[in-house]
């Protein structure tokens, strides 16, 4: 057991520390997550110049064949990648949804024709793309969408509203799943298109979070016109075609880098309790051996998926854990932290509380990740289904037309 | 990245899983529960004749000289059989402890008989209510002769020799001694435990002969090593019973139908198997780098042997007890093979030390590494 490179492996991680130390910068950090209110058009355009040059290098899409501008290459390769572009400070953020999601979707459902179009355009940086699935009444049921589609010649009409639409405000296309026959059963009467965001009728609105920042959108959707060719699969194999975005995003989507059981025992040593340090406590000593475990667990559980990986095997279900662990740590350990510091653990101006308002900040947006990209609880469907396999719940909306589902609010 | 066993383990893994199916059913573990004997001696046989007692033994002694990770593998099998043998102590514990601590002469003297199944040993520490320390060990040395009381001693009453943690009141040292447990000055009494299918006893030492180990100058230091160690395989001893469990629970969640439907396919119990499955593969995860560091003597082994314990003994306690759990009124019952599990999770949890300990050695590591 060993965490070495192959031969093969160790030749691509210095290939690419020579490229990286020849092309990227390790100066100060710019764009990170983008915001929606307060859009970063400098972010944006320096993130449009460094894909520009990783993709003429062939390290935009490393798994990506040839024909579609990729290396061929294999997973670790864009892991490895990955590992040592995150020793620069580039910008990131911008296009993770497009090249994870989207353009996937495009290679495996558009014409070549559409695909020569706009796969390389998304892989250089010079268009962004966005996905609108969610809807306010279709979140964890996302088949349950209500925007519609209607035919009107060779065109379709979309009226409707998506929403925690990431990158809509600054995306030039996106793609979009919608109802285009209401009387059938609801997985059957959705289609799937593409579209040019800067179409007539598209509202883009920034959603304000319950952490005060706006990482979202919603898109409003009046009369917009879209033509038949951009659709993708058949009409009414709209969710057939979803499902290959949602493939995708399993992949794309994970929890930020948050204050760990290492913050939390630095907490620990500064503030008392019961007048001695705080660590010297055994329910604090016994917490951070909690969290110690789960972080180490997920991190070492990494290692075993990128182990089969690096023997060109497919990974074993235990990469589905991730998230599952890691968005209710980000969410106890912060309020942890915060019930270390009694009363003042409410307080969040980062000038005064402990260390920086972390735990603060950190409690507020966990609420988020609890949800975003799959609730915990749809995960646990997922292991339980997937992995286990343990039968799906009674579906009583599968046999009912759509129109005639209760829909509540 | 090569973070996983080779194929020569995972086939070791695979012979032992093939024997241990065909010979040991739950049904031996009833067996042991439901009668006076303290092991089963055909499954320890079958153990011995496939070289197993001697896995980790050095060649020149006997044993097969391979190393901690083909011991890994073996203990989540017998971990998934609940398998009623003195393996961890014979092995992970008494065995170990001589390869490490012995000295040339009981090397030669122990090794040999202990890897062809000749003897069984095991490792007495515990004395009292309290978690043993450096400073609460009564069992005292000298001269040659032991005295004292060592209570619960894993396989107590089926091990011929125990290695016994002392204070050598020559020198006010913690150390290790070797005793022969069928000699006269040694009291033996069977004691009662939450897990009948393993045995327990009540030592008493009056005067007994014991041989002095070499721990040079260790002190507790060497016990710690020998619990990092165990920690570690015992881990991976805990998984193979929470994977059963688990498999158990689910297998019964499709077969049982309530409300019309199979009870598999309530949340209700899928969350709880999800979690099961979740806690499993961090305690698999946190094992595969205590395994790691084991086999190479890293610098991490004492926070990883924590982590691995701590997050094992979590999984098993959680997956023995939420099987019983799912299976309802049938999994409390004494015809169930659920309880096997439910009893050696706590067997298991709390033979190196509670995880309440072993949480306090995992920060203390943090806080030495200066993590923060």
């Amino acid at each position: 057991m060993d965490f070495n490179d192959t031969k093969e492996e160790a030749d691509f991680r210095e290939e690419v520390k020579n490229w990286l130390k020849e092309n990227a910068s390790k100066g100060e950090k710019v764009g990170g997550r983008y915001d929606a209110i307060d859009v970063q058009e400098d972010a944006l355009s320096r993130a449009r110049d460094w894909q520009a040059k990783k993709a003429e290098a062939g390290y935009a899409a490393i798994t990506w064949p040839e024909e579609f501008g990729g290396l061929g290459g294999t997973a670790i390769q864009s892991v490895i990648y990955s590992q040592e572009e995150a020793k620069y400070n580039v910008p990131t953020g911008f296009f993770e949804i497009g090249l994870g999601m989207c353009i996937p979707t495009m290679m495996a459902w558009a014409t070549k024709e559409q695909n020569e179009r706009f796969v390389k355009p998304a892989l250089y940086g010079e268009e962004v793309w966005c996905q609108l699935f969610s809807e306010p009444s279709a979140g964890s049921d996302v088949a349950g969408v209500r925007t519609k589609a209607e035919k009107d010649g060779d065109d379709w009409i979309i009226n409707g509203q998506k929403v925690w639409t990431s990158g809509a405000h600054f995306s030039d296309f996106g793609i979009i799943v919608v109802r285009t026959d209401p009387n059938v059963a609801k997985h059957k009467g959705l289609s799937f298109f593409f579209l040019d965001m800067k179409s007539e009728g598209i509202e883009v609105k920034p959603i304000r979070q319950l952490s005060g920042g706006a990482n979202f959108n919603e898109v409003f959707f009046t009369d917009v016109r879209v033509p038949d060719s951009q659709r993708l699969g058949d009409v009414g194999q709209g969710w057939k075609v979803a499902l290959t975005t949602l493939m995708n995003e399993r992949l794309a989507i994970g929890v930020p880098k948050s204050a760990d059981y290492s913050s939390l025992t630095r907490a620990a040593k500064e503030v008392d309790l019961n007048d001695q340090p705080a660590i010297k406590n055994d329910l604090v000593r016994s917490k951070i051996a909690d969290w110690y475990i789960q972080a180490e667990g997920l991190k070492y559980t990494k290692m075993r998926t990128l182990t089969a990986l690096s023997k060109g095997e497919t990974p074993g279900p235990e990469s589905s854990i991730g998230k599952i662990v890691s968005a209710p740590k980000m969410q106890d350990l912060a309020s942890f932290a915060m019930d270390l510091q009694g009363a003042a653990g409410i307080i969040n101006d980062s000038e005064i509380a402990l260390l920086h308002s972390i735990f603060q900040s950190q409690w507020l947006s966990a609420a988020g990740y609890r949800i975003a990209g799959g609730t915990d609880e749809i995960l646990r469907n997922i292991v339980a289904e997937r992995v286990l396999g343990l039968p799906q719940d009674v579906r009583v909306d599968k046999a009912v037309p759509f129109n005639e589902l209760p829909s509540g609010r | 990245m090569n973070f996983d066993f080779s194929e020569d383990q995972k086939m070791l893994k695979e012979q032992v899983s093939k024997f241990l199916s065909d010979n040991c059913s739950l049904d031996v573990a009833r067996d042991i529960l439901e009668s006076d004997k303290t092991y089963s001696e055909e499954v320890w046989r079958g153990l011995i004749d496939l070289g197993l007692t001697g896995t980790a033994i050095p060649e020149e002694y006997g044993g097969l000289g391979l190393g901690a990770l083909e011991l890994c593998v073996v203990a989540e099998e017998l971990g998934r059989a609940a398998a009623p043998v003195p393996f961890s102590s014979s092995v992970y514990l008494g065995t170990e402890a001589i390869v490490k601590y012995g000295t040339d002469s009981q090397k030669e003297k122990w090794l040999p008989k202990l890897a062809v199944g000749e003897l069984i040993s095991t490792f007495a520490l515990p004395e009292t209510n309290s978690e043993p320390t450096e400073k609460n060990i009564k069992t005292t040395f000298s001269n040659g002769k032991i005295n004292g009381r060592k209570i619960p001693v894993a396989d107590g009453s089926c091990s011929d020799i125990a290695i016994v943690v002392v204070k050598n009141t020559d020198n006010d040292h913690i150390a290790l001694t070797i005793v022969d447990l069928t000699s006269e000055n040694v009291k033996r009494n069977q004691i009662s435990t939450l897990d009948p299918s393993r045995d327990h006893a009540e030592i008493i030492f009056e005067n007994s002969d014991a041989e002095l180990m070499d721990t040079g100058d260790e002190g507790w230091g060497a016990i710690e090593n020998i619990l990092n160690s165990a920690a570690v395989l015992m881990a991976f001893e805990q998984i193979g019973g929470a994977e059963a469990s688990l498999n158990m629970a689910k297998d019964y969640a499709l077969d049982r139908y309530a409300f019309g439907r199979q009870i598999g396919s309530y949340q209700a119990i899928k969350h709880k198997l999800a979690d099961m499955y979740v806690k499993i593969e961090l305690a698999r995860s946190n094992s595969y780098y205590g395994a790691m560091m084991l086999n190479d003597g890293g610098a991490d082994l004492k926070i990883a042997a924590a982590a691995s314990r701590v997050a094992a003994t979590d999984a098993y306690n959680f997956a023995a007890q939420e099987s019983i759990q799912t299976h309802g009124g049938i999994g409390f019952t004494w015809e169930a093979d659920t309880q096997f599990f439910y009893r050696r999770s706590q067997v298991l949890g709390l033979a190196l030390g509670s995880s309440i300990t072993w949480k306090n050695k995992l920060v203390n590591q943090l806080e030495e590494k200066n993590i923060s």
